[in-house]
């Protein structure tokens, strides 16, 4: 029975932690590409802006979350999702509108959200400098273990997971709500839909540009402050998630908000089984193996610092086979 | 003082010019009719009403105020509908929410407005929750016009409405015209059925290579011989 705990806590925990922060990720690239028609490569880089932008709240006022019993992180999340919008707003203002304004192709835009992508990489890095640093700031980060009865080995959930999966419920159901009910929401969905028609009904364009940028942003910051408090911020967060969030958006079907989510949790435990040790469940076998069949210390798909291999096979299996994904998305 | 006024309007696309000077007025209780043949710019005259091309010359009055070149979103304010003939609808959004949409700038009216849409739709009443685009040719064009009218527009835009739909749909199309025109909601449309359109029509205008070649009362251009010798097809 180990071995099952041992399966849910490095298969079933970290695969839906890691399938929360993709399927956040990938939201907002596919609402950018549903309202804007580009493939905005910025969007982790804006993860890990809204990241810094907490870290720095956090290192501002260690303290501030204490009355609440939370970490300080998570009290100022909401701070650092307003800041981070604001700069999306300000990014899309100085560059992507001069560029949408002059009528340009979406390739265009596309290498300008790359140029973004290096501008950001460079801030991040002036203001955070070259190396890891902790979101707990004059704390530590709570650790459950959950004991199962007869069982050794504890079920392990960290708090930064718990809030995570909280946090993910509640963005999922909100957005839901707010693209369903309300009316701002809607006519993001009719602008994805038909721009001109949109347009000629009379539906103010540039604001729902602007609300686009302020979800996409909130939604950035939300997945990377949640990842870098489980583990720790890291200048090149980005760099690891850019591939699987496009990943997940491209499988789910671009321009599909729950396309994004599902393919966010198949990237993710895709990932997670392909880097799971997998003689670990075997071993109770060992046993009734024949003599010649020695069981491998390792036995997994891929070692872990391949793993970003997983959702490069994934995206060009999906490019290849089903380029509209599984929701019948449109092809970037 | 005449609703629509188009006066001597030249424009185009990418400086190569389709209209050569299109004149046109229509009163608040009329239904005007665009016909002739293709490539005659009538298409282009609605949406150089609608501001959707730059027109170089020549000035548009919508109730005596100059309008010429303002935005679709400035006019849609102003009082004036438009149904282009294709991607007239939002397909993955509900027939409902279609129509909300149309009522995006006053969304206090839209619940009262929906009732009357679908009063005067029926058929979209029971299809209210299914996705626009599922829907038959007929009551897309419905939904289209039903989006037009969420705004309460003074005066409709139509192009090609009855475009691909069958004799049945057509005709019930024209109807529905009349109905809203008779509701004080001046009409404007392009069409290829030019017999039919001409007969619930109070002006005609035929337009060929850009400019009016005749333009008199649907009844009187349906009786022209040299109308229906050339556009009308005997």
């Amino acid at each position: 029975m180990n071995e099952l705990i041992y399966f849910f806590n490095y298969v079933v925990i970290a695969g839906s932690v890691t399938g929360c922060i993709y399927a956040i990720g990938a939201v907002g690239v596919t609402l950018i590409y549903s309202i804007l028609r580009f493939a905005h490569f910025a969007h982790a880089d804006m993860m890990t802006l809204g990241t810094l932008a907490v870290l720095l709240l956090t290192l501002a006022f260690p303290h501030a979350g204490d009355p609440l019993g939370l970490p300080t992180a998570i009290v100022m999340l909401p701070v650092g999702m307003a800041i981070t919008s604001l700069i999306a707003v300000g990014i899309d203002r100085a560059f992507y509108q001069p560029l949408r304004n002059h009528g340009v192709k979406p390739i265009v835009m596309v290498i300008a959200s790359l140029g973004v992508t290096l501008m950001l990489q460079g801030l991040i890095r002036l203001f955070a400098g070259t190396g890891s640093q902790n979101l707990y700031v004059d704390a530590r980060k709570e650790i459950f273990r959950i004991d199962v009865p007869g069982i050794t080995r504890p079920i392990i959930l960290t708090e930064p997971q718990i809030i995570l999966f909280i946090v993910t419920v509640l963005a999922v159901v909100g957005l839901h709500l707010f693209l369903t009910r309300a009316r701002l929401g809607k006519a993001m969905r009719a602008m994805s839909d038909n721009p001109d028609l949109a347009r000629a009904s009379g539906i103010n364009t540039k604001l729902i540009i602007t609300l686009t940028w302020v979800i996409a942003g909130s939604l950035a910051t939300l997945a990377g402050t949640l990842l870098s408090l489980d583990v720790a911020f890291k200048p090149d967060l980005s760099f690891f998630l850019l591939l699987p969030i496009f990943a997940a958006a491209i499988v789910g079907g671009v321009g599909h908000p729950y396309g994004a989510i599902a393919g966010g949790f198949l990237v993710g435990f895709a990932e997670t089984l392909a880097v799971f040790n997998w003689s670990v469940l075997l071993r109770p076998l060992r046993d009734s193996l024949p003599t010649w069949l020695e069981l491998p210390n390792n036995l997994a798909l891929v070692g872990t610092e391949y793993k970003i291999v997983v959702p490069f096979f994934i995206l060009i299996a999906v490019l290849i086979w089903r380029p509209t994904g599984i929701f019948k998305g449109k092809v970037i | 003082m005449p609703l629509l006024e188009a006066i001597d309007v030249h424009g185009g696309y990418g400086g190569m010019n389709i209209l050569n000077g299109v004149n046109m007025t229509i009163e608040a209780d009329e239904v005007g009719v665009i016909v002739g043949p293709n490539g005659a710019g009538k298409s282009t005259m609605l949406k150089a009403i609608f501001g959707l091309l730059t027109i170089t010359q020549g000035e548009i009055r919508l109730r005596g105020e100059a309008i010429t070149n303002l935005s679709p979103h400035k006019l849609v304010e102003m009082g004036m509908g438009f149904v282009p003939q294709e991607n007239n609808i939002f397909p993955s959004l509900s027939v409902e929410e279609n129509l909300e949409m149309g009522a995006f700038l006053k969304p206090g009216t839209a619940s009262r407005l929906k009732a009357q849409i679908y009063e005067f739709f029926p058929p979209l009443l029971e299809k209210r929750r299914q996705p626009a685009g599922e829907l038959s040719g007929g009551q897309r064009q419905m939904v289209a016009m039903g989006r037009a009218l969420m705004n309460e527009p003074s005066v409709l835009l139509l192009d090609e409405p009855t475009a691909g739909l069958s004799p049945l749909y057509m005709n019930e199309i024209f109807e529905r015209v009349k109905t809203i025109n008779a509701a004080g909601v001046g009409v404007l449309m392009v069409e290829q059925n030019a017999k039919q359109a001409l007969r619930i029509a109070h002006k005609g205008f035929v337009l060929a290579a850009g400019q009016n070649r005749f333009t008199d009362t649907g009844a009187a251009l349906l009786d022209d011989p040299q109308v229906a010798k050339s556009f009308l097809g005997g």
